[in-house]
């Protein structure tokens, strides 16, 4: 069993984030990026699974700034292979990368794809279902579980309203991770080291095949501000004393 | 002709809000474009609820229900390279992610994800989207064809009840449904405790920012002296510190409760889209420019581990 989980860094969305002069991206000069947290969960989901049955692990890339990082994170937490995508300059839309990661994928040969569900930055649709067209696979998003059989997966797709179903996915496969069964570990500095020490990357060169999305973007703003919180401030005591007060107006203060 | 095509999403059966939605929106975009509005159901659904498609498409399969993400991508993206409409809408939902970019896959369109708002202008559309987590909306072009995928929450219902021809057709299933690689096995309704937070009349929701499983008596407490139930956000319920049943969101529950009190929750737009229409809304977070602070009627940056106690005191001495 060989599993794959395509990595890839957001940006940090508890920072502010800024537009740049041209309008039409995020001013990328000072923003902290960091793993997707889907992603996380993906890795997580897939050592989850080399612990349990025996898989090979290989986590996969685009080469952009600070990735090398990641990848040894990822090498530190479980992964026993780590391989960049050397696909060019510029900022790829999801489809773009998908197209690109699909040429190592297909070298790769593996038997399940583990993406991150979402990331907060595709606008264009998400990397894991164009991967699994390109590729000509069967794919599943939003999943929160997954088990090995012979020669196929079962995973857990979530629905709103918290119903699940559980479906069986003959492989190979692509799946889009919501969350892993348990919360992604923990990396401490001297698994990092080992990893950083242990030999460089691997990588591929895979320029995208695709065109660009047929989106153009005219323009980014921050969303309008709407009707906002009357802010209230002060120490503690009083903060919870006012919250108080307007909870009794309300009647909402007993049970 | 400029169509416009709406998958109707369900669940158990019943057409889902986000349907309507896009039926309204539908109703305007065809309008725009001199087309007409589609409805494409795949398996069974309230046929006769569907009164603001100019057109319903039926499609009837035993493999479409329950429902397996690859026979309604199957079905959908038949209907698109048979249709040929110029707009394509899907909600922006758990299954729509499979389905949407699945069918502009399937079909070489282009998708515009995340939308909150569409316009035509000449023979483009053009969209409004939340992107990084809601802190910036992004405006497109895109030529038709195209695949949009809408947010809930961003048209009202109401405008997609009525006003369409309300003909229909029957159409074959694809081939492709005989070939499928994934098959149904199970399904289960939200587990743990038997508890229904959407019935609760006050909610207090945790977030991430009430740093890990120990602290969350904290807010245990302050829901009990306002007699509230305890409602989480993903990141909590994915972490299990709380029970997934208690899941405020888009892959959770959705509520609107007298009082919901948000701690140590940023508001993702998917725990937004849950939330919103809560009567009061009262959010503590450390974050003064958290898009929570967007929805709430009353805010503070005030540590919640000070807050909270303290207002579970005082609470508790009005209570008595």
């Amino acid at each position: 069993m060989h599993i794959a989980v395509v990595l890839k860094q957001v940006p940090d969305l508890v920072e502010e984030l800024e537009i740049d002069s041209g309008g039409k991206d995020i001013d990328r000069s000072f923003v902290k990026m960091k793993l997707n947290e889907f992603d996380d969960h993906a890795l997580e989901q897939a050592v989850l699974l080399k612990e349990s049955g025996g898989a090979k692990v290989t986590a996969v890339a685009i080469a952009t700034e600070g990735i090398d990082q990641v990848l040894y994170a990822a090498k530190a937490r479980g992964a026993d292979a780590a391989m960049k995508v050397e696909a060019g300059e510029g900022v790829l839309d999801s489809r773009r990368a998908a197209s690109a990661i699909a040429e190592t994928i297909k070298q790769l040969a593996p038997d399940l794809v583990l993406t991150g569900v979402q990331a907060a930055d595709d606008l264009f649709g998400q990397t894991g279902p164009y991967l699994a067209a390109v590729l000509g696979w069967p794919h599943v998003s939003v999943v929160s579980g997954v088990e090995l059989g012979g020669g196929t997966v079962r995973v857990h797709q979530e629905y709103s309203g918290g119903r699940t179903a559980m479906l069986e996915v003959d492989l190979p496969a692509v799946i889009g991770v919501q969350a892993a069964p348990q919360p992604p570990r923990y990396v401490p500095v001297s698994k990092l080291r080992q990893a950083m020490a242990s030999g460089a990357l691997d990588s591929t060169s895979g320029a995208p095949a695709s065109a660009p999305a047929g989106v153009a973007v005219a323009g980014l703003a921050k969303p309008e501000s709407g009707r906002g919180a009357e802010m209230l401030s002060g120490a503690a005591g009083e903060v919870a004393d006012r919250i108080a007060a307007l909870l009794a107006e309300r009647g909402l203060a007993r049970g | 002709m400029g169509n416009v095509l709406v998958y109707i999403e369900t669940a158990d059966g019943q057409i889902a809000p986000i349907s309507f939605e896009l039926l309204g929106a539908a109703r305007k975009l065809a309008g725009a474009l001199g087309g007409e509005v589609e409805a494409l159901v795949a398996g069974e659904a309230g046929a006769a609820q569907l009164g603001g498609a100019d057109t319903l498409i039926q499609v009837q399969h035993p493999l479409l229900t329950p429902y397996v993400p690859e026979a309604h991508v199957a079905v959908l993206a038949d209907a698109v390279r048979t249709r040929n409409p110029q707009v394509v809408l899907v909600g922006n939902t758990s299954v729509g992610i499979d389905l949407a970019a699945g069918t502009a896959a399937a079909t070489g369109r282009p998708l515009v994800s995340y939308c909150l708002g569409l316009e035509v202008e000449g023979g483009a559309v053009v969209a409004r989207s939340q992107l990084y987590g809601g802190k910036i909306v992004a405006t497109t072009k895109t030529e038709a064809p195209a695949v949009f995928a809408v947010v809930a929450g961003s048209f009202p219902e109401a405008a997609g009840r009525s006003g369409g021809k309300g003909q229909r057709v029957d159409v074959d299933p694809p081939a492709a449904l005989s070939a499928l690689r994934m098959r149904f096995v199970s399904s289960a309704a939200p587990g743990g405790e038997g508890v229904d937070i959407t019935k609760a009349e006050r909610l207090v929701s945790v977030g991430r920012g009430i740093g890990g499983p120990e602290n969350i008596e904290l807010a245990q407490e302050l829901a009990k002296a306002l007699g509230a139930e305890i409602g989480a956000s993903r990141p909590v319920c994915d972490s299990g510190w709380l029970p997934k049943a208690r899941q405020v969101g888009k892959s959770g529950m959705t509520v609107k409760p007298k009082l919901y009190f948000a701690v140590g929750i940023s508001g993702a737009p998917e725990h937004l889209e849950g939330m919103r229409d809560s009567e009061l809304i009262v959010a503590v977070n450390s974050d003064a420019n958290a898009p929570i602070f967007k929805v709430a009627h009353f805010g503070t940056t005030c540590d919640l581990f000070d807050l909270l106690p303290a207002l579970t005191e005082r609470l508790k001495a009005k209570a008595g």
